[in-house]
This record gives structure tokens, C-alpha cells and sequence, in this order.
């Protein structure tokens, strides 16, 4: 399984087709507290770079956008009632949803690991 | 001048402090070419001098509490006990701002969440925002909500809707590129609003008791909107009537706004006023204006916030649920403080006087020779058809001294075939003599 | 994800509990305060009213059948809880409110008086027009003063705050952009604006661009030129814009939006710098709303009542909406409805039922009447003064995010000079309440980094500036020296603590619950 980042502080995570997306540690730092989340419908089609989530602390509204295109699959409902989940673990329990990939070839616009972190220190 | 504390001396020494010469070096980033040297208008004035200019213009005006007063449409005249305008000019709450700082605002913050709870009891809903400027914008902003939660946009307006609501919807739908599907005015209470809802509906909007004091059954229009999935928007324009009429909330209604001016607001011309606005708990995230919420401090004591700020303007900017920042706090003030005065059992009291009085004076009016009443049902107000244009007939009663009613043609201008209608409102304001007198005189003008 | 660089602490954090322990939870003049849902009886009320001699219903089937749940209280015990509530809250009565953006000024007593004369409080706004001569006369007044203060053409006074002045004036650059035939779509908005501006031009349909703003906050006409084209419908900008400083360019700006056949709003939240000094006509503004709870000191009142009164160019005049008065021969007539209209009038429609906030318009003639044209412009002189007095009282401990330059009404700070402190501007803020301040305005704008926004007004004393400068210099000479406690635990002499947003945002309780179910308990 591969992990890749986003310069908008999302990850994706590849598991055969299928790709789980969250956001990063150092952007729920960011945000303080999250107290809500909006997740998308299943079966909703995502573009690279459309709006697929919404997350909110008490003082910030923010979007993820899709790191890559595909079809929602999954989405990780117990955010809902515990949105400290993505406090707790971002880049863990903390995931937003699955995604069933588009197109893989658009994987290689985005950083790995190694590249994200090098990235942060430049913020 | 008094209310400016800085002497000369104190403007120079200022001055040197800034490392400045003149007030002018001050206003440098102003072009030069555009910098005002006075304006055209009168000197500074004392108390004195402006309490007569201000009292000579008041004076010019007729107020309703001199003269037997039976207008309402949308406004209407209660008694507020004394000591709901003396807490409400506390220094601690006029000269406050919004309560941003919770912890120096512990009082604003738990009078609104006391508002919000009466003003959800009231309804029968289940969550009340923290008050809108006034009933008509509240009106405007429910629709917006039923499109946001619809994903559609089409309004169905009532024909019993008041009409300047009615044109505040318009002008916002029409500005938002939405659509809105507005019926004839209904002074019969006896239009079809059911076979208007369709699949397209976003939400339908009725007002009861309605402009022409028709009390509206709610209930059938809130199941067949529920069925193509359409909100019912229920308004009203006379709060007390709540007392002992059945609620929205429980007839079914999604969204229920209103004026919320006759409890604890004077007249005032129409304005300020308190938009009372209300709602369920699963389209709470999609409503506009601040909601105040529970929690607790650092030593775990009670207190209240601001709270789901993110749905408002100054963190969701292009994105947010509404455009509102002032609200009409102090207006809510009046309204619990007034509510908290009546209590369950004063404001049902009070609601039985102004339907009683309301039933009286109807009963009087229609002896009158031409005269009929339009309605089945009504609360404090009613419709008459007069025998003649209605806007003639109130002059004259004005001129008798009898303050008489809305012309209909006041608010219908447009519409020739109601001008013999007239609204007349009657609440525990009104004594028996002031009854007799307006009926004698409208007997008089018609005569 | 589109981040957020302003995050803050909304947890309510570890203060220790307090060591001061009372058996009633009150300290003195502290009084703890229960709810009215606590403290009220069903069947109690504090309004005396006979019951009504028997009568036939005509309310149909639709009595209430419904259980009414609203506790009552007798008249001394509503006014002891409120009293209480009351002696919770920060006042400018009772001390510097330096919220910029806000104008917290005194507000006269006078005002609220003859906000309460009869002839102005108890006439309601549909009685016969014959009735009301003095209430459209005074309308007319406000009117005239605002056209001279502002140089504009018009004004549509019904708009019932700022955010709806805002409304109307973008409505009447749409009407008009609508008439012209013209398919423009885009409102430019700076990047330091109020959140109300991208709302309104939203709510309107707009698609918004954002400005990019110059190191010190104003706009640079170029960044504008760049973005105008025949989609653009308007540009909202705030003038003084919100890091108090006034747009120099302005004019050049201007001109290229009307270049361009597009409109100029005017956000005149921050009208009180330059009122006698500079007439907005004379800039370029199309419209501009006027708060006149801001500017002209009608009393805030815990978030409202205000009004936002709207003056227009002769370019949009025209479409002002209804009601408005017209100054004809025979004096001031109000005209409610398109059936009075003369030719060359075309409103775009009502924004409010009834004709606005008579009793603010009451208040802000009293409040203009006793300045006059030269009080006035000494108000916004002394504003002005009084920020930059700030300023220079602060400029060489506290950090300025475009260097230290002359300001309007109100000073803008950073957090620079926290960095390394371990106090933030939340932390800082906070302090203040403890030393009897209401904060300034926090992390706004939004374009500079823990912001600080101070906007005294001229109604504090030098004295009062003087005390205020030196509490803040030596809360930063504490923050400097380490003493972090007393910033992370404030406020510790408030009513509360720190209280937890982050709670009230996870669990929403937005009304009282009872423990038992009214409907249960009642039965």
C-alpha cells in the first residue's frame, strides 16, 4: 500500500483500486478541534480537485478536495458523531472515505511521504 | 461639545505625542484635491434645542395611544408593562456588543438562549435562532433555507401572505434567480394552495392567522407538501396569538417564522422590530443568524456561547447560509423579558382578551348598515366589505379622531376590486368605549 | 483541503480550578443567575389581566391544543434575573470597548428619549399617511443630512443593518446592470473585507474574486485593472478599508471600474473616520451603506437593533427600492408602492415590510442634530486622533504588520511581537479582560496573522487612552518576561472562565431541556 500527499494537506492511500483519503496530521493541527464533519454520498463521481468533504472547527470551514478522480465507495460515517476521531488519528481512524480510482496516471502529480514532510518545513 | 472629552490642550498634546503638527497630517492618505472643508448644515445644539426640533416633529404625528386604535396588518399595539423598557435600557445591555467575548457576556448570551427556547415552545418547534431584523426578512431568509434543504427553488406563496412579505420574497427570489409561484390575495381565506404544490416545490409558504385574519389549517398543506417533498414555511405577523391558537409546529410545519414585535416592542413606525425564527433540529446546520448554545467553562460552571458559527458570514464568507451580522438582540430582550412577565398562563389570559375583544367588536361592526365580515375564523383582526372605497372611509374616521383600520388598497394598491376591503385589528388595548365609538362612527361616515 | 491559518484554542483548556468557594457559587457582586426555565412557575405570571366575560370562540378547530411551555415569574423576581444577567455583561457604559470595525462610541441618553416620544414610538407605520406628516418629515431630515455628509443622489433608508444596506445596494447594481441588458456575473472582493461582502454578492448569485491586497492591506488600482472585464458586475471595497487605513488609490480605482461599465459599493462599516473629511460621492462610490449604529451611535443593544440606510450615485439612484420619500414641492411624500411612482423612478423592489428603523432613524437625527455639520467632523477628528494616540503609545512594543504609518480610526496590530512568548492573540485578549477591558477585535482581518484591531473611538478621554496604553504595555512587558500564567488561565476575575466551544459546537444544545418532559411532567 502506497501514500501519497496533497499540497492541500489531503492523503490518499492505495489499496488495489480502491483509495481512502483523509487529511493530514499537520492539517487537523491546523484546524484546532474539529467539530463537524459533511462526507459525500456513495456512488457520487469525484473529479481531481472537486469538493468531496467539508470539515469544521468551531472557527473554520474548510474543504477537502479529491487528490485523484473516482467513484465514492465508502465514506467513514462514525465521523459524524465523533468528529474528534480525526484529532485523534487524521491519517488513521480518522480517514473520510473510499474512493474507486479513475485513473491511477493521476497519482503521479502528487508527493510521497518523504516529499510531503520536506514540504511542510517550507510552510 | 458634550459628548467629545478632549480639550484643545489635550488635541495638542496628542498631536505632539503622534509626532505630528496638525489633525490634518493625519488624513494625508485622503487626496488632497477632495478633502472636505465643512459641511452645509446647522451648528451643534443642545438638549434643549434638539428636544424641540425632534418634539415639534413628534408632535405633527397622531400616536395610536390617544385615539380609540384598531390598526394592525402586520404591527399591533399591546400594553408592555413598565419594567420591560426600564431593564431593557441597562446600561450593561444597551451598550453591549454582540457577544463575541463570552465570558464578559454571560448575560447576553443567556437571554438569548432563554429567547430561543420560549420562541421554540411558542412555535412548537424545536430550535429558535437568536431573532432577524423583522418578520418580512425572517420571511425571505425561510425560503432561502427550504431551497438550501430542497435543493430547489420554486416558493409557493399564500394569498394570505401579508403583501409586503410577499414583495420582500419576490424581490430576493427574484434578485437570486429563484422562482416563486405567488397566489391572489385571498381576503376570503378560501383559496386552493394544495393543487399549486408540485414536485418543483421547494417550500410553501402560508401565513396564519393570514393578513385578512383568516386562521389557516396548516396541517393538510404541511402533508401534501411532505409528500413531493416541499417544506411548509408557516408564518405569522401577530406573535400573541400563539397563546391560544394551535402552533405550527404541531400542525407540521419545517420552518416557522414571524413578527415578533407585539410582545415587549412598541410600534415605532414599522421599525425596529424582531424577526422570531424557528425550526427542526435535523435542518439546524442550513439556518441562518447566530444560534446561542450550552457548554461549560474552565472550571466546568454552565455557560453559553455563540455556537455552529460556521454556517455564518464571517467564516464562511461567499459560502455561508446568510449575509446577517446585527441581529435585533435588544428587541429579543423586550420580547423574553415582556413572555417571561406573561408566562404560559398571562399570555394565553392576554390572547382570550384580544379574541374576545376582537369577537365583540366584529359583532358591532356588522349592525353597521353595508357593512360584512369576510371571515369564518379570526384571532384579534378581521376583513369587512364596506359599501364603499375603504381608503375614503379611514380618512374620515381619522378625521372624526378614529384611528380605523388598513385599507386594503394600502397594501394592494394594484387592485381596484378590493378597495371596499378593510382590516381591522382590535387588541386589549382597546376599551368597550372605544368600540362604541368606532362603531358609531363608521355607522356616521357611511351613513 | 482549503486550510485555515487562524487556528485557535476553542477547548475551554486546564485552568485550575478556582480556590475560591462560596456555598451559593456567587462571589459578591458576582451573583449566579439560573435559568428562567429553573426559576419560573407554571401558572405564575407578573401581569395582571382580568379574564375576559364570556364570548363565542371564533377560532374554529384551531384552538390551541397544544401544551404551552413558558414558565413565569412575578414582576420582582423578573427583574432581579434580569438585573443579574444584566451585571454579566461588558458596556461601553461601563468601560473601553476598542472592538475595531465595531465603533463602540457613547451612546446619548437624549436619544433614547425622544426615541420614546408618542409621536414617535406608539404611531404604527400603516395609519393614515395624513396622520404622520412629523414621522416623514423626519425621514426626509436623516435623508438630507446623509446626502450631505455623503455627496451622493439618493438614499433608500429601509435597509434594516449594515450587511442589508449592503443587500440593497448590491440589489440596485444588479437591477441596474439588468436594465442595461448586461450579462456581468463577478463581484471583486479584497481579500481583508468583512465576510458580509462575499455573502451578499453570493446571496445575489455573483461569483466572487477575490483581490489581492498590497503588503500594508489597501488596493492596488493595477490588481483591480487585472481583474476587470465585461463580467464584472461591481466592486465592493471597504473605505477606510479594514486595517484602518484609507484607500489612496481610490479615485484611480474608481475610474477604472467605471471604465470597465462596472459599479463601486462602498462597505462604509468604517464611515466614522471621515465624515467632514472626505465625501464619498467625490471618491466614486455608486453606493455605500451607513451604519447607524456604528457612525451615528445608535445603541448596539447586544448585537441589534441597527440600520443600514443606503446612499446612491445618480448612476443608481433610480432604483432605489420602496418605501422611499421624494422631496417635492409641497414637502416630503413617502411612496409605498409602485402605483405612486413618477417617471424616472424604478425601485428594484422591498427589502423590509413597513419603512425601516424609524426609531434608529429617531436616535441618529438626535445624535446628528446635537453634533452638527461641525460637530461631526470633530468626532471623526478626535476618532482618528485617539487611534493614532494609541499607536504611538504602543508602537515600539507592539508589532504593526506594514510598519508603523498613520491610521484612521482604528490601529491594526500583529502578533509578531508575541513570537517566542508562548502567548497568543487569543491569550493576550483574554488578559485584557482580566485588567477590566473588553478586547479588541481578534484575528481580523483575516489577511494579517493574529490580528488585532483597535479602534478606541472619540469618546474616551486622554486619561482613558492613557490607562488603556499602559495596561496593554505592561501586559506585553509579562508576556516578554514569561509570566504565561496569567495569559493562558485568563480571564480568571470574569463571570466565567474559558468556556468550551469546542463542546457547544460537538453537541449541540440550543434550548433548555428539562429533565423530565414537560408533557410528562405536567400530567
Amino acid at each position: 500500500m502506497a501514500t501519497y500527499f496533497t499540497k492541500d494537506h489531503e492523503w490518499v492511500r492505495i489499496d488495489g483500486d480502491i483509495a481512502t483519503v483523509g487529511i493530514t496530521d499537520y492539517a487537523q493541527s491546523q484546524l484546532g478541534d474539529v467539530v463537524y464533519v459533511e462526507l459525500p454520498e456513495i456512488g457520487k463521481e469525484l473529479k481531481k480537485g472537486d469538493e468531496a468533504a467539508v470539515v469544521e472547527s468551531v472557527k473554520a470551514a474548510s474543504e477537502v478536495f479529491a487528490p485523484i478522480s473516482g467513484t465514492v465507495e465508502g465514506v467513514n460515517a462514525g465521523l459524524v458523531d465523533q468528529p474528534a476521531a480525526i484529532n485523534e488519528s487524521a491519517e488513521g481512524a480518522g480517514w473520510f472515505l473510499r474512493l474507486i480510482v479513475a485513473d491511477k496516471g493521476e497519482l503521479s502529480g502528487l508527493m510521497d511521504e518523504s516529499t510531503y514532510r520536506n514540504f511542510l518545513e517550507t510552510l | 461639545m458634550r459628548y467629545l472629552p478632549h480639550s484643545e490642550a489635550d488635541r495638542q498634546a496628542m498631536l505632539a505625542a503622534i509626532g505630528v503638527g496638525s489633525i490634518d497630517d493625519l488624513f494625508l492618505d485622503i487626496p488632497a484635491n477632495l478633502r472636505v472643508h465643512g459641511l452645509t448644515l446647522p451648528k451643534a445644539a443642545g438638549e434643549l434645542s434638539v428636544e424641540r426640533t425632534l418634539g415639534r416633529m413628534a408632535a405633527r404625528n397622531v400616536p395610536a395611544g390617544s385615539v380609540p386604535f384598531f390598526v394592525g396588518a402586520g404591527a399591533y399595539r399591546h400594553h408592555v408593562p413598565a419594567s420591560v423598557d426600564h431593564l431593557i435600557q441597562r446600561s450593561e445591555f444597551l451598550t453591549s456588543y454582540t457577544p463575541y467575548q463570552p465570558e464578559i457576556t454571560q448575560g447576553t448570551l443567556q437571554y438569548l438562549f432563554e429567547f430561543q427556547t420560549q420562541v421554540a415552545h411558542l412555535t412548537g418547534m424545536e430550535v429558535a435562532n437568536a431573532s432577524m431584523y423583522d418578520g418580512s426578512t425572517a420571511t425571505a431568509e425561510a425560503v432561502l433555507m427550504a431551497h438550501r434543504v430542497t435543493r430547489r427553488k420554486k416558493a409557493v406563496l399564500s394569498g394570505g401572505l401579508h403583501p409586503h412579505y410577499r414583495a420582500v420574497v419576490a424581490t430576493t427570489s427574484a434578485m437570486a434567480s429563484d422562482a416563486v409561484d405567488a397566489l391572489d390575495a385571498d381576503p376570503l381565506g378560501t383559496e386552493d394552495i394544495l393543487s399549486r404544490i408540485d414536485g418543483e416545490t421547494s417550500c410553501v409558504v402560508v401565513q396564519s392567522p393570514s393578513v385578512y385574519g383568516h386562521l389557516i389549517d396548516l396541517a393538510p398543506i404541511a402533508e401534501k407538501a411532505h409528500q413531493v417533498g416541499a417544506l411548509l414555511v408557516a408564518v405569522f405577523t401577530e406573535a400573541v396569538s400563539l397563546g391560544i391558537v394551535e402552533p405550527p409546529g404541531a400542525q407540521g410545519a419545517d420552518i416557522v417564522v414571524g413578527e415578533g414585535q407585539s410582545i415587549g416592542n412598541p410600534l415605532t413606525f414599522g421599525g425596529p422590530y424582531v424577526g422570531l425564527f424557528a425550526a427542526r433540529m435535523k435542518h439546524v446546520r442550513q439556518m441562518p443568524g447566530r444560534l446561542c448554545g450550552e457548554t461549560v467553562d474552565a472550571e466546568g460552571r454552565r455557560g453559553f456561547v455563540l455556537t455552529l458559527s460556521t454556517r455564518e458570514q464571517h467564516i464562511r464568507r461567499d459560502k455561508a447560509t446568510s449575509n446577517i451580522c446585527t441581529n435585533s438582540g435588544l428587541c429579543a430582550l423586550a420580547f423574553t423579558i415582556h413572555m417571561t412577565l406573561l408566562g404560559e398562563t398571562g399570555l394565553a389570559r392576554l390572547a382570550r382578551i384580544n379574541h374576545a375583544n376582537a369577537v365583540e367588536l366584529a359583532e358591532m361592526l356588522v349592525e353597521v348598515p353595508g357593512v360584512s365580515l369576510l371571515n369564518e375564523s379570526f384571532f384579534n383582526e378581521f376583513t369587512l366589505r364596506l359599501p364603499r372605497e375603504a381608503a375614503g372611509v379611514v380618512e374620515a374616521l381619522a378625521a372624526k379622531g378614529i384611528l380605523g383600520g388598513v385599507p386594503v388598497s394600502r397594501l394592494e394598491p394594484g387592485r381596484p376590486d378590493l378597495a371596499d376591503l378593510l382590516i381591522v385589528a382590535s387588541t386589549e388595548v382597546n376599551t368597550v368605549d372605544d368600540r362604541i365609538a368606532f362603531a358609531a362612527a363608521l355607522q356616521e361616515v357611511l351613513a | 483541503m482549503s486550510m485555515n491559518t487562524q487556528g485557535r484554542p476553542t477547548s475551554a483548556g486546564e485552568a485550575s480550578v478556582s480556590a475560591i468557594d462560596t456555598f451559593t457559587g456567587n462571589r459578591a457582586l458576582q451573583q449566579e443567575e439560573a435559568l428562567l426555565f429553573e426559576i419560573g412557575r407554571h401558572g405564575t405570571t407578573g401581569v395582571d389581566l382580568d379574564e375576559p366575560e364570556a364570548f363565542t370562540s371564533r377560532l374554529g378547530k384551531l384552538q390551541r391544543k397544544a401544551p404551552l411551555d413558558l414558565p413565569g415569574l412575578s414582576e420582582p423576581e423578573a427583574v432581579r434575573h434580569y438585573v443579574r444577567l444584566s451585571q454579566k455583561n461588558y458596556a461601553i457604559d461601563s468601560g473601553l470597548y476598542p472592538l475595531g470595525s465595531c465603533t463602540m462610541k457613547h451612546n446619548p441618553r437624549l436619544n433614547e428619549k425622544l426615541a420614546r416620544l408618542p409621536g414617535f414610538g406608539d404611531i404604527h407605520p400603516l395609519q393614515p399617511l395624513s396622520t404622520v406628516p412629523g414621522a416623514v418629515e423626519l425621514m426626509a431630515e436623516l435623508g438630507r443630512w446623509l446626502i450631505e455628509m455623503t455627496g451622493m443622489t439618493s438614499v433608500a433608508l429601509s435597509p434594516k443593518a449594515g450587511a442589508h444596506g449592503e443587500l440593497c445596494g448590491m440589489m440596485a447594481i444588479k437591477a441596474a446592470i439588468e436594465a442595461r441588458g448586461e450579462p456581468r456575473d463577478i463581484v471583486l472582493v479584497p481579500e481583508s473585507a468583512h465576510g458580509t461582502n462575499p455573502a451578499t454578492a453570493a446571496l445575489l448569485g455573483f461569483k466572487v474574486v477575490t483581490v489581492p491586497a498590497r503588503a500594508d492591506g489597501t488596493v492596488d488600482p493595477e490588481a483591480v485593472k487585472a481583474l476587470l472585464s465585461p463580467q464584472v458586475a461591481a466592486i465592493m471595497l471597504t473605505n477606510p478599508n479594514t486595517c484602518g487605513l484609507f484607500e489612496r488609490d481610490v479615485v484611480a480605482i474608481a475610474a477604472a471600474v467605471h471604465a470597465a461599465g462596472a459599479y463601486f459599493y462602498c462597505d462604509g462599516a468604517n464611515f466614522n473616520a471621515i465624515v467632514g473629511k472626505a465625501k464619498v460621492g467625490e471618491l466614486g462610490v455608486d453606493a455605500m451603506h451607513i451604519n447607524l449604529h456604528k457612525t451615528f451611535s445608535t445603541p448596539h443593544g447586544g448585537g441589534g437593533p441597527g440600520a443600514g440606510p443606503v446612499v446612491f450615485s445618480s448612476r443608481l439612484a433610480a432604483f432605489a427600492p420602496l418605501p422611499f420619500v421624494r422631496i417635492g414641492a409641497e414637502g416630503p411624500v413617502l411612496v409605498e408602492d409602485e402605483a405612486a411612482l413618477q417617471a424616472g423612478e424604478t425601485p428594484f423592489g422591498r427589502m423590509v415590510a413597513f419603512h425601516g428603523q424609524m426609531g434608529m432613524f429617531v436616535r441618529a437625527l438626535s445624535y446628528m442634530l446635537s453634533h452638527g455639520g461641525n460637530g461631526l467632523r470633530q468626532a471623526s477628528e478626535d476618532a482618528v486622533l485617539n487611534a493614532n494616540y494609541v499607536r504611538a503609545g504602543l508602537r515600539d512594543v507592539m508589532t504593526q504588520p506594514s510598519g508603523d504609518r498613520t491610521c484612521m480610526h482604528e490601529v491594526l496590530f500583529d502578533d509578531g511581537f508575541l513570537e517566542g512568548t508562548g502567548v497568543t492573540t487569543l491569550d493576550f485578549a483574554k488578559a485584557m479582560i482580566d485588567e477590566g477591558y473588553h478586547p479588541m477585535t481578534m484575528y481580523f482581518p483575516l489577511v494579517v496573522h493574529g490580528a488585532m484591531l483597535i479602534e478606541p473611538t472619540e469618546s474616551e478621554s486622554k486619561a482613558s487612552l492613557d490607562l488603556f496604553v499602559a495596561t496593554l504595555r505592561d501586559l506585553v512587558m509579562k508576556a516578554k518576561a514569561g509570566d504565561i500564567a496569567r495569559f493562558r488561565e485568563a480571564p480568571r476575575f470574569a463571570p466565567r472562565r474559558r468556556l468550551d466551544e469546542t463542546r457547544a459546537a460537538r453537541q449541540p444544545k440550543l434550548t433548555y431541556e428539562r429533565p423530565v418532559p414537560f408533557e410528562q411532567a405536567a400530567e
